[in-house]
Protein backbone atom coordinates (compact mmCIF):
# COMPACT_ATOMS: atom_id res chain seq x y z
CA UNK A 1 0.00 0.00 0.00
CA UNK A 2 2.75 2.23 0.59
CA UNK A 3 4.24 1.57 -3.24
CA UNK A 4 0.34 3.01 -4.06
CA UNK A 5 0.44 6.01 -2.35
CA UNK A 6 4.64 6.27 -3.83
CA UNK A 7 2.63 5.66 -7.22
CA UNK A 8 0.17 7.94 -6.95
CA UNK A 9 3.30 10.94 -5.58
CA UNK A 10 4.73 10.00 -8.54
CA UNK A 11 2.35 10.43 -11.15
CA UNK A 12 0.94 13.75 -9.69
CA UNK A 13 4.19 15.06 -9.94
CA UNK A 14 4.98 13.41 -13.47
CA UNK A 15 1.60 15.24 -14.40
CA UNK A 16 2.63 18.51 -13.12
CA UNK A 17 6.04 18.76 -14.67
CA UNK A 18 4.16 17.79 -18.09
CA UNK A 19 1.66 20.50 -17.78
CA UNK A 20 4.11 22.97 -16.44
CA UNK A 21 6.72 22.45 -18.65
CA UNK A 22 4.21 22.50 -22.05
CA UNK A 23 2.14 25.23 -21.09
CA UNK A 24 4.52 27.62 -19.74
CA UNK A 25 7.68 26.82 -21.86
CA UNK A 26 7.94 30.40 -23.64
CA UNK A 27 6.84 32.13 -20.48
CA UNK A 28 9.71 30.30 -17.76
CA UNK A 29 11.23 33.58 -17.13
CA UNK A 30 8.11 35.39 -15.67
CA UNK A 31 6.77 32.03 -14.27
CA UNK A 32 8.89 32.47 -11.29
CA UNK A 33 8.09 35.70 -10.12
CA UNK A 34 4.65 35.31 -10.88
CA UNK A 35 3.18 32.37 -10.67
CA UNK A 36 0.76 31.43 -8.01
CA UNK A 37 2.29 29.02 -5.62
CA UNK A 38 -0.13 26.23 -4.35
CA UNK A 39 2.39 24.77 -1.79
CA UNK A 40 1.57 27.01 1.49
CA UNK A 41 -2.20 26.77 0.55
CA UNK A 42 -1.81 23.09 -0.04
CA UNK A 43 -0.37 22.68 3.19
CA UNK A 44 -2.51 24.91 5.10
CA UNK A 45 -5.37 22.93 4.00
CA UNK A 46 -3.63 19.41 4.90
CA UNK A 47 -2.43 21.06 8.40
CA UNK A 48 -4.36 20.80 11.51
CA UNK A 49 -5.47 24.68 12.29
CA UNK A 50 -6.88 26.46 15.51
CA UNK A 51 -9.78 27.58 13.68
CA UNK A 52 -12.01 25.64 11.45
CA UNK A 53 -11.47 27.90 8.19
CA UNK A 54 -14.05 27.64 5.50
CA UNK A 55 -13.44 30.61 3.14
CA UNK A 56 -11.92 33.84 2.22
CA UNK A 57 -8.80 35.51 3.00
CA UNK A 58 -6.98 37.53 5.81
CA UNK A 59 -9.52 39.77 7.92
CA UNK A 60 -12.54 38.63 5.25
CA UNK A 61 -12.26 34.87 6.01
CA UNK A 62 -14.85 33.14 7.66
CA UNK A 63 -14.35 30.41 9.80
CA UNK A 64 -16.17 28.53 12.80
CA UNK A 65 -14.15 29.80 16.27
CA UNK A 66 -13.23 26.72 18.26
CA UNK A 67 -12.51 26.62 21.78
CA UNK A 68 -8.40 26.71 22.47
CA UNK A 69 -7.36 25.08 25.89
CA UNK A 70 -3.42 25.96 26.56
CA UNK A 71 -1.91 24.79 29.90
CA UNK A 72 1.23 26.65 30.97
CA UNK A 73 1.04 26.98 35.17
CA UNK A 74 -2.40 27.17 34.72
CA UNK A 75 -5.35 26.41 32.04
CA UNK A 76 -6.27 28.94 30.09
CA UNK A 77 -9.78 29.12 27.85
CA UNK A 78 -10.71 31.05 25.21
CA UNK A 79 -12.03 30.78 21.75
CA UNK A 80 -9.95 31.04 18.30
CA UNK A 81 -11.59 34.10 17.03
CA UNK A 82 -9.84 35.74 19.52
CA UNK A 83 -7.19 35.63 17.30
CA UNK A 84 -8.89 37.56 14.37
CA UNK A 85 -7.52 34.74 11.57
CA UNK A 86 -3.87 36.53 12.64
CA UNK A 87 -1.16 33.62 12.42
CA UNK A 88 1.59 35.57 11.76
CA UNK A 89 2.35 36.42 15.54
CA UNK A 90 0.33 40.04 15.61
CA UNK A 91 -2.31 40.10 17.25
CA UNK A 92 -1.64 39.16 21.07
CA UNK A 93 -4.86 37.68 23.24
CA UNK A 94 -4.21 38.02 27.20
CA UNK A 95 -5.54 35.05 29.23
CA UNK A 96 -4.70 35.51 32.75
CA UNK A 97 -2.27 37.88 32.59
CA UNK A 98 -0.26 35.46 29.90
CA UNK A 99 -0.22 36.48 26.48
CA UNK A 100 -0.30 34.35 23.56
CA UNK A 101 0.61 34.48 19.62
CA UNK A 102 -0.60 32.75 16.66
CA UNK A 103 2.41 31.83 14.76
CA UNK A 104 1.65 29.41 11.51
CA UNK A 105 -0.84 27.60 13.60
CA UNK A 106 1.18 26.95 16.35
CA UNK A 107 0.55 28.97 20.12
CA UNK A 108 3.26 30.82 21.30
CA UNK A 109 3.48 32.34 25.09
CA UNK A 110 5.27 35.55 25.27
CA UNK A 111 7.42 36.27 28.00
CA UNK A 112 6.03 39.05 30.22
CA UNK A 113 6.88 42.38 29.41
CA UNK A 114 7.69 40.89 25.65
CA UNK A 115 5.12 42.24 22.84
CA UNK A 116 6.44 40.54 19.71
CA UNK A 117 8.30 37.23 18.84
CA UNK A 118 11.86 37.70 18.65
CA UNK A 119 13.96 34.77 16.74
CA UNK A 120 17.59 34.52 16.64
CA UNK A 121 19.74 34.02 12.79
CA UNK A 122 18.71 30.07 13.35
CA UNK A 123 15.50 30.34 13.96
CA UNK A 124 15.10 29.99 17.86
CA UNK A 125 12.57 31.24 19.86
CA UNK A 126 14.42 33.76 22.16
CA UNK A 127 11.37 34.80 24.04
CA UNK A 128 8.56 32.96 24.36
CA UNK A 129 8.12 29.30 25.35
CA UNK A 130 5.59 26.51 23.97
CA UNK A 131 2.14 26.12 26.21
CA UNK A 132 0.86 22.94 26.41
CA UNK A 133 -1.77 23.04 23.52
CA UNK A 134 -5.03 20.35 24.14
CA UNK A 135 -7.55 22.89 21.82
CA UNK A 136 -10.28 21.43 20.36
CA UNK A 137 -8.51 22.16 16.77
CA UNK A 138 -10.29 21.32 13.78
CA UNK A 139 -8.98 17.79 13.29
CA UNK A 140 -10.46 17.61 17.33
CA UNK A 141 -13.49 18.70 16.04
CA UNK A 142 -13.92 16.15 12.91
CA UNK A 143 -13.43 13.52 15.03
CA UNK A 144 -15.73 14.57 17.58
CA UNK A 145 -18.27 14.95 14.62
CA UNK A 146 -17.02 11.43 13.59
CA UNK A 147 -17.48 10.15 17.24
CA UNK A 148 -21.39 12.03 17.30
CA UNK A 149 -22.25 10.23 13.76
CA UNK A 150 -20.69 6.94 14.52
CA UNK A 151 -22.75 6.91 18.26
CA UNK A 152 -25.73 8.13 16.81
CA UNK A 153 -25.97 5.49 13.53
CA UNK A 154 -24.58 2.28 15.87
CA UNK A 155 -26.30 3.24 18.84
CA UNK A 156 -29.83 3.63 16.71
CA UNK A 157 -28.53 0.31 14.63
CA UNK A 158 -28.00 -1.73 18.42
CA UNK A 159 -31.34 -0.95 19.87
CA UNK A 160 -32.86 -1.89 16.35
CA UNK A 161 -30.72 -4.94 16.61
CA UNK A 162 -31.83 -5.57 20.16
CA UNK A 163 -35.23 -5.45 19.04
CA UNK A 164 -35.71 -7.04 16.42
CA UNK A 165 -35.25 -10.54 16.30
CA UNK A 166 -36.11 -10.77 12.79
CA UNK A 167 -34.37 -9.64 9.42
CA UNK A 168 -32.19 -6.55 9.73
CA UNK A 169 -33.88 -3.41 8.91
CA UNK A 170 -33.27 0.34 7.80
CA UNK A 171 -29.95 1.54 8.76
CA UNK A 172 -28.63 -2.15 10.44
CA UNK A 173 -29.21 -3.95 7.20
CA UNK A 174 -26.49 -1.63 5.72
CA UNK A 175 -24.06 -1.60 8.88
CA UNK A 176 -24.80 -5.32 9.56
CA UNK A 177 -22.98 -6.65 6.49
CA UNK A 178 -19.82 -3.93 7.39
CA UNK A 179 -19.41 -5.52 10.49
CA UNK A 180 -20.03 -9.20 9.62
CA UNK A 181 -17.17 -8.59 7.03
CA UNK A 182 -14.94 -7.58 9.67
CA UNK A 183 -15.63 -10.44 11.59
CA UNK A 184 -15.51 -13.02 9.11
CA UNK A 185 -13.23 -11.42 6.52
CA UNK A 186 -10.60 -9.78 8.45
CA UNK A 187 -10.34 -10.92 11.88
CA UNK A 188 -11.71 -14.32 12.60
CA UNK A 189 -9.43 -15.41 9.60
CA UNK A 190 -6.32 -13.72 10.90
CA UNK A 191 -6.83 -13.97 14.44
CA UNK A 192 -8.34 -17.36 14.66
CA UNK A 193 -10.07 -18.63 17.76
CA UNK A 194 -9.66 -16.33 20.51
CA UNK A 195 -10.73 -13.55 18.01
CA UNK A 196 -13.86 -12.22 20.33
CA UNK A 197 -12.05 -10.70 22.85
CA UNK A 198 -10.33 -8.27 19.92
CA UNK A 199 -13.42 -7.91 17.82
CA UNK A 200 -14.54 -4.41 19.82
CA UNK A 201 -11.32 -2.79 19.53
CA UNK A 202 -11.25 -3.77 15.84
CA UNK A 203 -14.53 -3.22 14.59
CA UNK A 204 -14.12 0.40 16.34
CA UNK A 205 -10.75 1.27 14.93
CA UNK A 206 -12.39 0.11 11.28
CA UNK A 207 -14.93 2.07 11.50
CA UNK A 208 -13.28 5.41 13.25
CA UNK A 209 -10.74 4.71 10.79
CA UNK A 210 -13.86 4.96 7.84
CA UNK A 211 -15.75 7.47 8.91
CA UNK A 212 -12.43 10.16 9.51
CA UNK A 213 -11.41 9.05 6.00
CA UNK A 214 -14.97 9.84 4.25
CA UNK A 215 -15.46 13.30 6.69
CA UNK A 216 -11.68 13.98 5.34
CA UNK A 217 -13.27 13.77 1.22
CA UNK A 218 -15.90 16.58 2.15
CA UNK A 219 -15.03 19.77 0.88
CA UNK A 220 -14.03 22.24 3.87
CA UNK A 221 -13.24 19.83 5.90
CA UNK A 222 -9.98 18.41 8.15
CA UNK A 223 -7.01 16.07 7.29
CA UNK A 224 -7.76 13.84 10.45
CA UNK A 225 -6.45 10.62 9.65
CA UNK A 226 -3.51 12.31 7.19
CA UNK A 227 -2.35 13.77 10.70
CA UNK A 228 0.74 12.06 11.90
CA UNK A 229 -0.33 12.08 15.94
CA UNK A 230 -4.18 10.59 14.84
CA UNK A 231 -1.89 7.77 12.79
CA UNK A 232 0.51 7.54 15.63
CA UNK A 233 -2.28 7.18 18.68
CA UNK A 234 -3.63 4.34 16.29
CA UNK A 235 -0.57 2.37 15.63
CA UNK A 236 0.78 3.21 19.31
CA UNK A 237 -2.61 1.33 20.48
CA UNK A 238 -2.08 -1.99 17.95
CA UNK A 239 1.36 -1.77 19.37
CA UNK A 240 0.38 -1.85 23.00
CA UNK A 241 -2.78 -3.97 22.45
CA UNK A 242 -0.31 -6.89 20.45
CA UNK A 243 2.27 -7.06 22.66
CA UNK A 244 0.25 -7.48 26.13
CA UNK A 245 -1.60 -10.11 24.29
CA UNK A 246 1.67 -11.63 23.01
CA UNK A 247 1.58 -15.48 24.33
CA UNK A 248 5.24 -17.29 25.33
CA UNK A 249 6.06 -18.18 21.87
CA UNK A 250 5.65 -14.50 20.55
CA UNK A 251 8.67 -13.41 23.16
CA UNK A 252 9.83 -16.97 22.38
CA UNK A 253 10.43 -15.48 18.65
CA UNK A 254 11.76 -12.38 19.69
CA UNK A 255 14.32 -13.39 23.09
CA UNK A 256 15.02 -16.92 21.60
CA UNK A 257 14.49 -17.01 17.86
CA UNK A 258 14.38 -20.36 16.71
CA UNK A 259 17.32 -21.97 14.49
CA UNK A 260 19.16 -19.16 14.94
CA UNK A 261 22.84 -19.81 15.89
CA UNK A 262 23.97 -18.92 19.42
CA UNK A 263 26.99 -16.48 17.43
CA UNK A 264 24.08 -14.60 15.70
CA UNK A 265 21.75 -14.16 19.13
CA UNK A 266 23.86 -9.91 19.79
CA UNK A 267 22.54 -9.50 16.23
CA UNK A 268 18.85 -11.38 15.80
CA UNK A 269 17.62 -10.28 19.33
CA UNK A 270 18.18 -6.05 18.50
CA UNK A 271 16.34 -6.98 15.08
CA UNK A 272 13.26 -8.50 16.36
CA UNK A 273 12.93 -6.48 19.66
CA UNK A 274 12.79 -3.47 16.60
CA UNK A 275 10.67 -5.62 14.63
CA UNK A 276 7.85 -4.87 17.61
CA UNK A 277 8.23 -1.38 16.44
CA UNK A 278 8.76 -1.21 12.50
CA UNK A 279 5.09 -3.23 12.09
CA UNK A 280 2.92 -0.30 13.89
CA UNK A 281 5.10 2.05 12.56
CA UNK A 282 4.59 1.13 8.91
CA UNK A 283 0.55 1.26 10.11
CA UNK A 284 1.16 4.67 11.06
CA UNK A 285 2.95 6.06 8.35
CA UNK A 286 0.98 4.25 5.66
CA UNK A 287 -2.46 5.76 6.92
CA UNK A 288 -1.23 9.03 7.08
CA UNK A 289 0.94 9.14 3.43
CA UNK A 290 -2.24 7.44 1.52
CA UNK A 291 -4.49 9.82 3.25
CA UNK A 292 -1.98 13.03 3.01
CA UNK A 293 -0.95 12.56 -0.98
CA UNK A 294 -4.96 12.07 -1.70
CA UNK A 295 -5.46 15.33 -0.40
CA UNK A 296 -2.12 16.70 -1.67
CA UNK A 297 -3.27 15.47 -5.38
CA UNK A 298 -7.15 16.52 -5.04
CA UNK A 299 -5.43 20.45 -4.10
CA UNK A 300 -2.51 20.23 -6.55
CA UNK A 301 -5.38 19.98 -9.38
CA UNK A 302 -7.76 22.50 -7.63
CA UNK A 303 -4.40 24.67 -7.69
CA UNK A 304 -3.67 24.35 -11.74
CA UNK A 305 -6.25 26.34 -11.90
CA UNK A 306 -4.42 29.37 -10.21
CA UNK A 307 -1.83 28.48 -11.83
CA UNK A 308 -3.24 28.89 -15.24
CA UNK A 309 -4.79 31.96 -14.30
CA UNK A 310 -1.42 34.07 -12.64
CA UNK A 311 0.61 32.76 -15.35
CA UNK A 312 -1.44 32.08 -18.65
CA UNK A 313 -4.60 34.38 -17.83
CA UNK A 314 -8.28 34.36 -16.97
CA UNK A 315 -9.09 32.34 -20.30
CA UNK A 316 -6.46 29.73 -20.05
CA UNK A 317 -7.84 29.30 -16.65
CA UNK A 318 -11.59 28.85 -17.94
CA UNK A 319 -9.94 26.63 -20.14
CA UNK A 320 -8.13 24.07 -17.66
CA UNK A 321 -10.72 24.35 -14.87
CA UNK A 322 -13.20 21.53 -16.77
CA UNK A 323 -10.05 19.32 -17.04
CA UNK A 324 -9.14 19.92 -13.25
CA UNK A 325 -12.74 19.45 -12.46
CA UNK A 326 -12.69 16.04 -14.07
CA UNK A 327 -9.11 14.83 -12.61
CA UNK A 328 -10.44 15.91 -9.40
CA UNK A 329 -13.54 14.50 -9.28
CA UNK A 330 -12.01 10.90 -10.96
CA UNK A 331 -9.43 11.18 -7.64
CA UNK A 332 -11.98 11.65 -4.98
CA UNK A 333 -13.71 8.76 -6.47
CA UNK A 334 -10.29 6.92 -5.72
CA UNK A 335 -10.02 8.77 -2.43
CA UNK A 336 -13.43 6.77 -1.65
CA UNK A 337 -11.92 3.68 -2.66
CA UNK A 338 -8.92 4.30 -0.59
CA UNK A 339 -10.90 5.55 2.21
CA UNK A 340 -12.61 2.32 2.46
CA UNK A 341 -9.12 0.48 1.55
CA UNK A 342 -6.86 2.06 4.06
CA UNK A 343 -9.32 1.59 6.68
CA UNK A 344 -9.15 -2.57 5.72
CA UNK A 345 -5.43 -2.55 5.03
CA UNK A 346 -5.06 -1.00 9.18
CA UNK A 347 -7.36 -3.33 10.33
CA UNK A 348 -6.40 -6.68 8.74
CA UNK A 349 -2.94 -5.44 9.66
CA UNK A 350 -3.64 -5.20 12.91
CA UNK A 351 -5.29 -8.09 13.42
CA UNK A 352 -2.84 -9.98 11.04
CA UNK A 353 -0.15 -8.54 14.28
CA UNK A 354 -2.54 -9.53 17.02
CA UNK A 355 -2.67 -13.27 15.34
CA UNK A 356 1.02 -13.13 14.71
CA UNK A 357 1.17 -12.78 19.11
CA UNK A 358 -1.78 -14.79 19.94
CA UNK A 359 -0.68 -17.42 17.48
CA UNK A 360 -0.08 -21.46 19.11
CA UNK A 361 2.89 -22.89 17.74
CA UNK A 362 2.34 -26.93 17.85
CA UNK B 1 5.10 26.94 7.21
CA UNK B 2 7.63 24.34 8.06
CA UNK B 3 7.27 20.85 6.53
CA UNK B 4 8.36 18.99 9.12
CA UNK B 5 5.25 20.05 11.10
CA UNK B 6 3.71 17.63 8.67
CA UNK B 7 5.12 15.06 10.46
CA UNK B 8 5.86 16.24 14.29
CA UNK B 9 2.40 14.71 16.08
CA UNK B 10 1.29 17.59 17.98
CA UNK B 11 0.53 16.50 22.06
CA UNK B 12 -3.12 18.17 22.38
CA UNK B 13 -4.12 16.05 18.96
CA UNK B 14 -3.34 12.88 20.34
CA UNK B 15 -4.56 13.32 23.90
CA UNK B 16 -8.09 14.41 22.02
CA UNK B 17 -7.79 11.33 19.95
CA UNK B 18 -6.62 8.98 22.75
CA UNK B 19 -9.92 10.15 24.41
CA UNK B 20 -12.64 10.27 21.73
CA UNK B 21 -10.85 6.75 20.40
CA UNK B 22 -11.11 5.26 23.82
CA UNK B 23 -14.81 7.00 24.55
CA UNK B 24 -15.59 5.56 21.22
CA UNK B 25 -14.62 1.96 21.97
CA UNK B 26 -16.20 1.97 25.50
CA UNK B 27 -19.64 2.94 24.00
CA UNK B 28 -20.07 1.08 21.11
CA UNK B 29 -18.75 -2.28 22.77
CA UNK B 30 -21.67 -1.74 24.83
CA UNK B 31 -24.57 0.01 22.99
CA UNK B 32 -23.70 -1.65 19.08
CA UNK B 33 -21.00 -4.16 18.62
CA UNK B 34 -22.77 -6.62 21.99
CA UNK B 35 -25.95 -6.18 20.36
CA UNK B 36 -25.56 -6.50 16.52
CA UNK B 37 -23.06 -9.42 17.35
CA UNK B 38 -25.47 -10.84 19.59
CA UNK B 39 -28.38 -11.07 16.90
CA UNK B 40 -26.29 -11.93 14.30
CA UNK B 41 -25.58 -14.92 16.51
CA UNK B 42 -28.95 -15.35 17.61
CA UNK B 43 -30.62 -15.20 13.70
CA UNK B 44 -27.92 -17.67 12.50
CA UNK B 45 -28.62 -20.39 15.33
CA UNK B 46 -32.63 -19.65 15.02
CA UNK B 47 -31.75 -20.56 11.33
CA UNK B 48 -29.75 -23.64 11.87
CA UNK B 49 -32.58 -24.58 14.05
CA UNK B 50 -35.33 -23.99 12.09
CA UNK B 51 -33.36 -25.55 9.46
CA UNK B 52 -32.93 -28.78 11.38
CA UNK B 53 -36.57 -28.75 12.95
CA UNK B 54 -37.67 -28.66 9.31
CA UNK B 55 -35.32 -31.94 8.56
CA UNK B 56 -36.69 -33.69 11.52
CA UNK B 57 -40.29 -32.74 10.43
CA UNK B 58 -39.34 -33.82 7.02
CA UNK B 59 -37.71 -37.29 8.55
CA UNK B 60 -41.06 -37.33 10.46
CA UNK B 61 -43.26 -37.01 7.67
CA UNK B 62 -41.77 -39.70 6.04
CA UNK B 63 -41.66 -42.20 8.76
CA UNK B 64 -45.25 -41.44 8.96
CA UNK B 65 -46.13 -41.90 5.60
CA UNK B 66 -43.54 -44.99 5.62
CA UNK B 67 -45.88 -46.42 9.07
CA UNK B 68 -49.01 -45.57 6.78
CA UNK B 69 -47.94 -47.72 4.28
CA UNK B 70 -47.24 -50.34 6.44
CA UNK B 71 -50.52 -50.01 8.51
CA UNK B 72 -52.32 -50.12 5.11
CA UNK B 73 -50.25 -53.46 3.77
CA UNK B 74 -51.23 -54.73 7.18
CA UNK B 75 -54.42 -53.58 7.10
CA UNK B 76 -55.02 -55.14 3.65
CA UNK B 77 -53.24 -58.46 4.67
CA UNK B 78 -55.94 -58.46 8.02
CA UNK B 79 -58.70 -57.85 5.38
CA UNK B 80 -57.66 -60.70 3.09
CA UNK B 81 -57.17 -63.10 5.70
CA UNK B 82 -60.25 -62.45 7.63
CA UNK B 83 -61.81 -62.78 3.96
CA UNK B 84 -60.84 -65.79 3.24
CA UNK B 85 -61.60 -67.16 7.02
CA UNK B 86 -64.75 -66.11 6.61
CA UNK B 87 -64.86 -67.64 3.21
CA UNK B 88 -63.53 -71.01 4.99
CA UNK B 89 -65.96 -70.93 7.73
CA UNK B 90 -68.93 -69.90 4.85
CA UNK B 91 -67.42 -73.54 2.91
CA UNK B 92 -67.48 -75.28 6.61
CA UNK B 93 -70.71 -74.69 7.56
CA UNK B 94 -72.37 -75.50 3.83
CA UNK B 95 -70.23 -78.61 4.21
CA UNK B 96 -71.09 -79.31 7.24
CA UNK B 97 -74.61 -78.59 7.40
CA UNK B 98 -75.00 -80.44 4.30
CA UNK B 99 -73.09 -83.69 5.81
CA UNK B 100 -75.21 -83.08 8.55
CA UNK B 101 -78.35 -83.25 6.65
CA UNK B 102 -77.68 -86.02 4.59
CA UNK B 103 -77.19 -88.20 7.83
CA UNK B 104 -79.92 -86.69 8.98
CA UNK B 105 -82.16 -87.74 6.08
CA UNK B 106 -80.12 -90.77 5.83
CA UNK B 107 -81.44 -91.40 9.93
CA UNK B 108 -85.00 -90.49 8.95
CA UNK B 109 -85.05 -92.73 5.65
CA UNK B 110 -83.59 -95.68 7.65
CA UNK B 111 -86.32 -94.92 10.58
CA UNK B 112 -88.77 -94.76 8.33
CA UNK B 113 -87.39 -97.58 7.06
CA UNK B 114 -87.30 -99.64 9.95
CA UNK B 115 -90.76 -98.19 11.23
CA UNK B 116 -92.01 -99.58 7.92
CA UNK B 117 -90.85 -102.79 8.60
CA UNK B 118 -91.78 -102.97 12.24
CA UNK B 119 -95.20 -101.57 10.47
CA UNK B 120 -95.54 -104.29 7.94
CA UNK B 121 -93.86 -106.94 10.83
CA UNK B 122 -97.04 -105.75 13.03
CA UNK B 123 -99.36 -105.67 9.94
CA UNK B 124 -98.40 -109.13 8.97
CA UNK B 125 -98.45 -110.31 12.96
CA UNK B 126 -102.20 -109.09 12.93
CA UNK B 127 -103.11 -110.55 9.58
CA UNK B 128 -101.68 -113.73 10.78
CA UNK B 129 -103.74 -113.81 13.80
CA UNK B 130 -106.64 -112.19 11.84
CA UNK B 131 -106.36 -114.84 9.33
CA UNK B 132 -105.70 -117.85 12.04
CA UNK B 133 -108.89 -116.29 13.83
CA UNK B 134 -110.64 -115.89 10.31
CA UNK B 135 -109.84 -119.13 9.49
CA UNK B 136 -110.87 -121.05 12.85
CA UNK B 137 -114.02 -119.10 13.04
CA UNK B 138 -114.27 -120.56 9.17
CA UNK B 139 -112.81 -123.84 10.43
CA UNK B 140 -115.32 -123.79 13.45
CA UNK B 141 -118.63 -122.69 10.91
CA UNK B 142 -117.46 -125.18 8.46
CA UNK B 143 -117.03 -127.96 11.39
CA UNK B 144 -120.32 -126.79 12.70
CA UNK B 145 -121.80 -126.97 8.65
CA UNK B 146 -120.10 -130.18 8.16
CA UNK B 147 -120.87 -131.70 11.35
CA UNK B 148 -124.50 -130.74 11.92
CA UNK B 149 -125.93 -134.25 11.31
CA UNK B 150 -124.66 -138.06 11.80
CA UNK B 151 -124.86 -138.49 7.86
CA UNK B 152 -122.42 -135.24 7.27
CA UNK B 153 -119.92 -136.61 10.00
CA UNK B 154 -119.82 -140.26 8.42
CA UNK B 155 -119.21 -138.64 4.95
CA UNK B 156 -116.47 -137.10 6.27
CA UNK B 157 -114.80 -139.90 8.01
CA UNK B 158 -115.36 -141.78 5.12
CA UNK B 159 -113.80 -139.88 3.22
CA UNK B 160 -110.63 -138.99 5.30
CA UNK B 161 -110.53 -143.29 5.57
CA UNK B 162 -110.56 -142.96 1.66
CA UNK B 163 -107.91 -140.68 1.87
CA UNK B 164 -105.47 -142.46 4.12
CA UNK B 165 -106.25 -145.57 2.22
CA UNK B 166 -104.73 -144.49 -1.09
Amino acid sequence: MFAFSLKKTLLSTAFFALIISSSFASKEVSIESQTYNPVPSIMHHISDSHEWHLWGEGDQSFSISLPIILYSNSFHFFMSSAFRHDENAKHIVTSKESKFVNLHGKIYELDSGETELVFDQEHQLLNASIPLDFSITKNVASMLIGLVLLLLVFIISGFKAKKNNGAPSGMLSFLEPIVLFVRDDIVKPNIGKQYKKFLPYLLTLFFFILINNLLGLLPGSANVTGNIAITLVLSCITLIVTNLSGNKSYWGHIFNPPGVPLALMPIMIPIELVGIFTKPFALMIRLFANISAGHIIILSLISLIFMAQSGLGNIAAWGLSPVAVIFVLFMDLIEVLVAFLQAYIFTLLTSLFIGLATVEHH
Amino acid sequence: MNSMQLVTPAIGLMFWTIVIFILLLLILKKFAWKPILKAVDDRNRSIKDALSSAEKAKEEMEQLSADNDKILSEARIERDSIIKEAREIKEKTISEAKSKATKEAEKIIIDAKQQIKNEQMKAMIELKNEIADISIQMAEKILKTELKDAKSQKKLIEKDLKNQMN
